[in-house]
């Protein structure tokens, strides 16, 4: 019976990796890095992720929208109101005014992010015909999500260091932007960072990496900022459970005590 | 059994006689939930009974929470499912649970199966019982695919796409069936609004289905790991509070797995591609369904014929609601049968197999990999199980169970 029991746990094991064993291409698997978020009882790190909303904010927010998130969101991530009001005071975001004319007024925290383009059929227009991903799931949209918009991240390689075999064999043009972690390599996105392309408050270095790994801290968030309470609700039902399946234990051997 | 035992209740509280006498659910509840003589040597295979009636539970009870803010229309769908994990108070953890539900909920009635199948209680006079678990199963796969379609992302999108095109594959007319289910000529709105619909209306018809596989189980009771009928009394104990005990126990460790994925790898068996919104011009890599659905998707894909695919898929079910017929031995538990027990180890490799087969691009070795692994599935139902039945010498069963007890305690 154990053998069974041990033969269908090893069984539903497989069928469950089974699910995610997608295969992954041509495209190398991007290297595993430390998350500030990662495991049981990883939480967001706040300062790295007020640092990367300042990458967003300053860089990514050109093209892409980030339109499941509201301003006073950020309050979630250790600014007070006052901060985050500071923070937007200019930013203009469309509205209609009291005769129903489109006008531009300041952000408010309880506005959505501002989107770059007023509809996808002009973000599309401007970006050579596909319009640039929402950012606010991103983070969880991609196999390995951290790992991976990590690695696009700092993965780009310009034309003159590429090999000619991998010129060949991707047909990479002079002005394609190739990119060692994207699927087919060649990514309309151009490289959108380098070393101090924003200047931190809190002198941290902007180097690449940095500014990278910052941004992607807070695009996580973005995706699920509900992470550190799911954890912590987990951790007490868990030890809940395990309480009470104590319990359950013992008085089950109780009942049972006088049928074996 | 049920029908027989056991003197009318009293009950000594006025209000509950009061009632009792006029619609006897009390006397009900005593008989089949407390006194209901059950063979005493359930292993714990048969707590999963009791563990899928908890899932259906949990599952309706987040649903119902989960559809009051839900909205089902193409544009606004995958915001509002966002809307609930962000901003509707405790929504995270309702979809959470939702979402992970439906996968603990296939695992439970998996395990639910397999023991069915291992110990024969398919096997007269249980029959209808097993068929009445079968049409459960349907119901759950119908509820658990319309149920992915409704957060609007691309594999909801392209699943249901896939899914529903299989229709066509009906001669003459199949392209009406499909232009029917979608409501218009393409997955769009109708389509959302009536899985939505449905989606909320199938647990209820699975709720009325279990009902009567509890009433058909109740009528000759369970099937036990010896597969022999309970002889009398020494053989059986009072279902309260021996099993109410011992299934309370297994619901609870199987709820501390659930609650170590759910809060802690919640998108684990998610597919990332969902969190993308459904974009009808932009089609996935590779189209996969969720987890619990591969074996069948890879059976589907195994047959080079659309129409021989679908007919192969369906088929593996319905061999299922043949299978007391098919199985031609007089024993029940596998323990007993030392030729069949392998082989039904062997089918559940070959389904995990077949799982693997579904997860992968139909490419390179897998597609042979698929075709060998439903070939075997087909044998096992359709030839190996009526032919062994006749030239497999079964083991000597035990004069009675509680015979079997007390021998396997003084080894």
């Amino acid at each position: 019976m154990r053998k069974l029991i041990a033969t269908s746990a090893v069984a539903l094991a497989a069928l469950v990796t089974g699910a995610v064993a997608i295969a992954a291409g041509t495209t190398p698997t991007p290297p595993k890095k430390q998350w500030h978020f990662q495991g049981p009882f990883g939480t967001y790190d706040r300062a790295a992720a007020q640092r990367g909303y300042q990458v967003y904010q300053e860089v990514c927010a050109a093209c892409h929208s980030l339109s499941l998130l509201a301003y006073r969101n950020l309050m979630e991530l250790g600014l007070t109101e006052n901060q985050v009001k500071d923070l937007i005071k200019d930013i203009q975001v469309p509205d209609l005014n009291d005769d129903g004319a489109p006008i531009d007024r300041p952000a408010r925290p309880s506005d959505r992010f501002k989107k770059p383009f007023p509809n996808m059929a002009a973000a599309a227009a401007a970006n050579n015909g596909k319009a640039p991903p929402d950012l606010s799931v991103i983070a969880k949209a991609r196999e390995n999500g951290p790992d991976y918009l990590y690695a696009l991240l700092t993965g780009y390689v310009p034309f003159d260091k590429l090999t000619p075999d991998q010129i060949k064999a991707f047909d990479v043009k002079k002005d394609d932007n190739f990119n060692t972690y994207f699927p087919g390599h060649k990514i309309a996105m151009a490289p959108p960072l380098a070393d101090d392309k924003v200047t931190y408050a809190d002198n941290t270095k902007a180097t690449l990496a940095q500014q990278s790994s910052d941004v992607v801290e807070f695009l996580a968030w973005a995706s699920e900022p509900h992470m550190e309470d799911r954890k912590r609700t987990g951790v007490r039902v868990v030890l809940f459970l395990l309480a009470l399946a104590g319990l359950m234990y013992a008085v089950k051997r109780m009942v049972w005590s006088d049928k074996h | 059994m049920a029908s027989s035992h056991g003197t009318p209740p009293v009950f000594n509280n006025k209000v509950i006689a009061w009632i009792d006498h006029r619609l006897p659910i009390f006397s009900y509840i005593e008989k089949e939930y407390h006194t209901f003589p059950t063979p005493r040597n359930f292993n714990y295979f048969w707590n999963f009974g009791a563990i899928a009636t908890v899932m259906l539970v949990l599952m309706i009870a987040t649903g119902v929470v989960l559809a009051t803010n839900y909205t089902p229309h193409v544009l606004m769908a995958f915001d509002s499912v966002e809307r609930i994990d962000r901003d509707v108070p405790q929504g995270w953890l309702i979809r959470d649970l939702h979402m992970n539900g439906a996968s603990f909920f296939f695992i439970a009635v998996y395990v639910h199966i397999f023991r069915g199948m291992y110990y024969g209680s398919y096997k007269a006079p249980r029959e209808l019982l097993w068929i009445l678990g079968v049409v459960i199963f349907l119901l759950m796969m119908a509820t658990a695919f319309m149920g992915y379609v409704l957060p609007w992302g691309q594999m909801s999108f392209w699943g249901a796409t896939v899914i529903t095109n299989l229709f066509s594959a009906i001669p003459v007319v199949g392209e009406s069936i499909v232009t029917w289910l979608w409501g218009g000529f393409a997955v769009d709105n109708p389509t959302l609004n009536r899985f939505f619909a449905l989606h909320y209306l199938l647990p209820f018809i699975i709720v009325a289905v279990v009902a009567l596989h509890v009433v058909a189980l109740h009528v000759h009771g369970s099937n036990n790991p010896t597969g022999i009928d309970p002889k009398g009394p020494q053989d059986t104990v009072p279902f309260h509070p021996y099993y109410t005990m011992k299934d309370g126990f297994g619901v609870v460790v199987f709820l501390i797995v659930f609650a170590g994925f759910a809060f802690f790898a919640p998108d684990y068996m998610g597919h990332p591609d969902n969190y993308i919104p459904a974009d009808p011009l932009v089609t996935p890599a590779h189209i996969v369904p969720e987890w619990y659905f591969l074996p069948f998707y890879a059976i589907l894909r195994a047959i080079p014929d659309k129409l021989g695919g679908v007919l192969a898929m369906f088929g593996a079910i319905a061999v299922l609601f043949i299978l007391p017929w098919l199985d031609t031995s007089r024993v029940r538990s596998s323990t007993f049968r030392p030729i069949y027990k392998w082989f039904m180890l062997v089918l559940v490799v070959d389904v995990v197999v077949l799982g693997f087969c579904g997860a992968n691009p139909p490419e390179g070795f897998w597609v042979p990999l698929s075709q060998v692994a439903t070939l075997y599935y087909f044998f096992h139902f359709l030839i190996l199980l009526p032919v062994l039945g006749k030239i497999e010498r079964p083991l000597p069963l035990p004069p009675s169970i509680a015979d079997s007890v007390l021998k396997k305690k003084a080894v």
